[in-house]
């Protein structure tokens, strides 16, 4: 940990579009407050970088309070760098030392492409809720609260599932590219509640189907997924899918 | 959709199927590491080539040898398939991926560790699968190739092998394949049948430690006890 101002070396992965090669490029920057966040950091090296006349890195990011899900770097081989349950635009600079050499790639994946620099396209994690990621209800008046009863437990595990942001930091890290985290969170949150039982079967079979389609890899339980989980999706939420996927597939006969 | 062909085909299914047949080769290393044991309690051989001729015999166990083989072919190719499938679902590499910060190295090399897996039951099996049922084992002990109860004396095979010091390398180094295979595969299973428990899943890790060094132990003690004679 950092308390003065740093000095740091940038290795990062710049390419034009989704057809160029790409390669790593190094920068410098002089200076670095170890309060500024890691995209803060980014954002002086493309003030620089614009100064210069140079075309800035292109990186996602939106709430930067690491509730939205849009940052997404894999920093020194881990997605959103060397700390535990965060994103990287809650990443300080003081979680590293002054004359550090660090690299910034995009996430890796068959079914996120490259765009430009380090923003990947994520729309196959869409594809895969519009697949049946949601309930189908007509919307009337709001119901009154706990018309509904849901035992406290019940509504946790399903919170807790929810808190997925589908950064997809978990597809990023696994060594197989497997996007069964994000899948089984968004399955869970509804397979817990009430509401997502009339179509629950149904779903498992058409969000894996959607899964498979995307190009992602198989999950071989490495459990990198959630070590590297921003919001501490639990592997849990992969097995509680494959039963229900289990249950719809060779029990239950309800067609997907 | 519905079938179950289809969900075979599926991610999922793909991988039910590793699981499963690799519970069954994990219900098959009980049986033949119980079976070597013989060797440790009768320094005549004859309790353990009883043993062997049960097995070569019984016609359920032979029923069951025809069951494994296939068991052992579908886990291999599936393996494979999946191997490839995987490493296809990200075709640019890092160039810089620190793995060791969030999973264990042998969970990452469960191919490469099957692979050396497959190489070493090429030997295993030409040692004393082939030579036992196919070629018989006259050549190995010359004129006696029966023991005192009258059956076929494999107990001298395996001694006439270990006698070589390079089997017992190859022997011993295949313990420590298996031994991080069965460490990730053990308790991986039950994941992927969907057994993920909160009172359960710890005391199947547990279990699975406990195999992973107890079994490929007393398989890899066998050699090494032959070849520095302790005690048989």
């Amino acid at each position: 940990m950092s308390t003065g101002n740093m000095n740091l070396t940038l290795k990062v992965w710049r390419q034009k579009n989704t057809k160029d090669k790409g390669k790593m490029v190094d920068y410098k920057v002089a200076d670095i407050s170890p309060d500024m966040s890691f995209l803060e950091m980014f954002d002086v090296l493309n003030e620089d970088l614009i100064t210069k006349g140079d075309d800035p890195i292109v990186f996602d990011h939106d709430c930067r309070e690491g509730i939205c899900g849009m940052c997404s770097m894999f920093i020194n081989g881990r997605p959103h760098g060397p700390k535990d349950a965060v994103t990287t635009c809650q990443l300080h600079m003081r979680s590293f030392k002054d004359g550090d050499t660090i690299v910034v790639e995009p996430w890796r994946a068959k079914a996120f492409p490259v765009i430009k620099d380090l923003t990947v396209d994520r729309s196959a994690f869409d594809r895969v809720i519009a697949a049946g990621g949601f309930i189908s209800v007509n919307t009337g008046n709001a119901q009154d609260a706990n018309n509904l009863p849901i035992p406290k437990a019940q509504a946790d595990a399903a919170f807790e599932a929810a808190a997925c942001i589908g950064c997809g930091a978990c597809v990023a890290t696994c060594k197989n590219a497997s996007a069964m985290l994000f899948v089984s969170a968004k399955i869970s949150q509804l397979a817990l509640l009430p509401q997502g039982q009339p179509e629950r079967y149904k779903r498992v079979q058409n969000m894996v189907a959607q899964m498979d389609a995307e190009g992602f890899g198989n999950c071989t339980n490495t459990g990198a997924c959630e070590a590297e989980c921003p919001k501490g999706i639990s592997l849990e939420n992969i097995a509680r899918m494959n039963r229900d996927y289990y249950s719809a597939k060779f029990i239950s006969e309800e067609e997907g | 959709m519905g079938s179950i062909a289809n969900a075979f085909s599926s991610s999922i299914g793909k991988k039910l199927i590793m699981g499963l047949t690799g519970l069954f080769l994990i219900s098959f290393l009980l049986v033949h590491c119980f079976l070597n044991c013989f060797v440790f309690f009768d320094k005549t051989g004859v309790l353990f080539n009883e043993g062997a001729h049960f097995m070569a015999t019984n016609w359920i166990i032979r029923a069951m040898e025809v069951v494994l083989m296939l068991g052992l072919l579908l886990h291999i190719i599936q393996g494979a398939r999946l191997t490839f499938e995987n490493q296809a679902a990200r075709p640019v590499k890092y160039a810089y991926n620190d793995g060791n910060a969030n999973s264990k190295w042998y969970s990452r090399s469960m191919g490469l560790l099957g692979t050396l897996l497959l190489m070493f039951l090429v030997v295993h099996l030409s040692d004393f699968w082939i030579v036992s049922r196919f070629t018989g084992i006259e050549h190995f002990n010359g004129n006696t190739p029966v023991d005192a109860a009258g059956h076929e004396d494999l107990y001298a095979v395996m001694f006439a092998k270990f006698s070589e010091p390079w089997r017992v390398i190859v022997y011993v180094l295949a313990m420590f394949s298996l031994a991080y295979h069965l460490l990730h595969g053990f308790a991986s299973t039950f994941q992927t049948m969907g057994w993920n428990h909160k009172k359960y899943t710890p005391i199947i890790k547990s279990l699975g430690v406990a195999f992973s060094i107890i079994i490929p132990l007393l398989f890899a003690l066998m050699p090494i006890a032959i070849y520095f004679g302790w005690g048989l």
